[in-house]
């Protein structure tokens, strides 16, 4: 079969013309990526310096005390970003996780556009608009700010990541499975539950995380809804602090002590996120080996 | 016997129409090929027949499938019935991937009520016996399910539609995806179940359908053009487009 076919010729060699266009491009892309992560780089460099220096056991011990005062720590803005975080947990996964499994599940035709629309604007909208949303909607009708409202406010910010995100992973789950599924007489839910979400289980925990870490640092949504607290405060229906807003608060002082504190505060968000984003990076490479 | 009577099924994707006035009878206990060119409508027909067609978007069918006299488009009738009396096996074998091969042989089964665990086991020896695959996982039954070859993933997937015990047994080019002793294995099993199962196979190899069907349907731009016993199909077809087809002069 292969006798008659005459073979291409080949140049022997790659025109030095060819080669040198590919050297350039070469360079211009590592050039380019060096570039990008040239701030990256400069930013974790001063905060990790910096930050190191001001962690301390005060830092988590004790809550805030006037400068003049040493041993001052942001006790209670763990707090209140683990009750903010929390809350905005409870109510954005179940919506952002239902939200995906109904754009890609069930969403076809108008509706479903207008869903993934509205998902789409907020995830561009300033997280400031969000959180002057959530002041009038929430602060000013219980008359309080509060570590509720700031945790619905990060809920607007958490809840499209998720739905998109969840929407995605679950789209990659291939059509044979749920047509397995749906072949076997299973109804359509039960494919969603059974075959669709433990295939893309990872995948699904992967969006989860990204948005908290999103949420973990957001400072415009809580700083006009939480207002931020001296002290370690539990009720969802107070005002509470948290942890980007006193490094906001800090950073602008006129005190060594407190820039230090921020500096501190820094570093603990940035290793907040760096562990739940690298988590997910890490599912989410287990689970696209397991999708092969 | 017929066990499903095909009539005026017309199906569309869309604004496009696949099928045209299908008219088909199929018998029970025997083999019965649907052949023909890709995009002749083959697999859409298949599919009418367990209503998995409708689950594509913008996909519409009209007419009648009587299925032991009743029709199951009727508004009426519940679909997952349907489907849990005709089983059906698709081209790439699709095993579950977070179910071990025992869970994904009984994955059907859970759905008819509580059962308990002993019984669940021998429904799934039974089925993966029946797909003849039960010798060769029988020390494995936790591995995952995607970690058996193509050719057992596929028996897997006959098992797992055998488990509900069907009267029907529906295969989309069960065998097109397979290297040639896997598919040798496949063809043997319908043989096998012919007698005990209603099938009906799609398939694009004429060989094939002239190893394991009992009947024979060739089909055309969505138009049955000649339907009878295989044997009469591939010897004497009474249509020139039969005859040119399972000569190889086309398609």
């Amino acid at each position: 079969m292969s006798a008659t076919i005459s073979p291409i010729a080949v140049p022997p060699t790659i025109s030095s013309h060819r080669r040198r266009k590919d050297r350039i491009f070469s360079i211009a892309l590592w050039a380019s990526v060096v570039i990008a992560l040239i701030p990256l780089l400069l930013i974790v460099y001063r905060v990790v310096r910096l930050g190191v220096a001001a962690v301390s056991v005060s830092l988590f011990a004790h809550t805030a005390l006037p400068a003049s005062m040493p041993g001052g720590g942001m006790k209670q803005a763990f707090f209140g970003t683990a009750m903010i975080v929390g809350i905005a947990i409870v109510i954005s996964v179940p919506l952002g996780v239902l939200t995906g499994i109904y754009l890609s599940e069930y969403g076809s035709g108008r509706i479903a556009s207008v869903v993934r629309f509205t998902a789409e604007i907020l995830l561009s909208i300033p997280s400031i608009v969000a959180g002057a949303f959530i002041w009038a909607l929430v602060v000013v009708a219980l008359g309080s700010f509060s570590g509720l409202a700031a945790g619905v406010a990060l809920t607007v910010i958490m809840w499209p990541i998720m739905a998109r995100a969840t929407e995605e992973v679950l789209r990659l789950v291939p059509t044979e499975l749920r047509e397995g599924g749906l072949a076997l007489g299973y109804p359509r839910w039960r494919v969603v539950l059974r075959i669709v979400l433990p295939t893309a289980g990872a995948g699904v925990f992967t969006a989860i995380m990204l948005a908290v870490a999103r949420g973990l640092g957001e400072t415009a949504p809580v700083l006009l809804t939480a207002l931020g607290n001296d002290f370690v405060n539990t009720n969802p229906l107070k005002p509470t602090d948290a942890v980007p807003l006193r490094v906001y608060n800090y950073a602008q002082s006129a005190y060594p002590a407190w820039r230090a504190l921020a500096w501190g505060g820094a570093l603990m968000l940035l290793v907040g996120v760096l562990v739940l984003s690298v988590t997910a990076r890490m599912l989410s490479i287990r689970q696209q080996r397991r999708m092969r | 016997m017929r066990e499903i009577d095909v009539s005026s099924l017309s199906a569309w994707f869309g604004s496009n129409q696949v099928l045209h006035d299908i008219n088909l009878g199929i018998e029970r206990s025997a083999a019965t090929a649907i052949i023909g060119p890709s995009g002749c409508g083959k697999s859409t027909l298949i599919r009418c027949l367990n209503r998995m067609h409708e689950e594509v978007r913008g996909a519409r069918v009209e007419g009648k499938v009587l299925f032991d006299g009743d029709d199951i488009y009727d508004p009426r009738v519940d679909p997952v019935v349907i489907r849990r009396r005709i089983g059906m096996v698709v081209q790439k074998p699709n095993p579950f991937p977070t179910m071990s091969i025992m869970e994904n042989t009984v994955a059907g089964v859970k759905l008819l009520g509580r059962l308990p665990k002993a019984e669940l086991h021998e429904r799934g020896e039974k089925a993966l016996r029946s797909a003849g695959l039960w010798d060769e996982v029988k020390d494995r039954l936790g591995d995952p399910g995607g970690r058996l070859s193509g050719g057992q993933q596929q028996r897997l997937c006959i098992a797992r539609a055998l488990a509900v015990e069907p009267d029907v047994l529906l295969m989309d080019e069960p065998a097109s995806a397979l290297d040639p002793s896997s598919t040798l294995r496949i063809e043997e099993l319908v043989t096998e179940l012919k007698d005990r199962y209603t099938v009906v196979i799609v398939t694009h190899n004429m060989q094939q359908a002239a190893r394991v069907a009992d009947w024979t349907l060739f089909m055309l731009y969505g138009e049955v053009v000649e339907f009878g016993p295989t044997s009469r199909i591939f010897t004497t077809p009474e249509d020139q487009r039969t005859e040119d087809y399972v000569t190889g002069r086309f398609g």
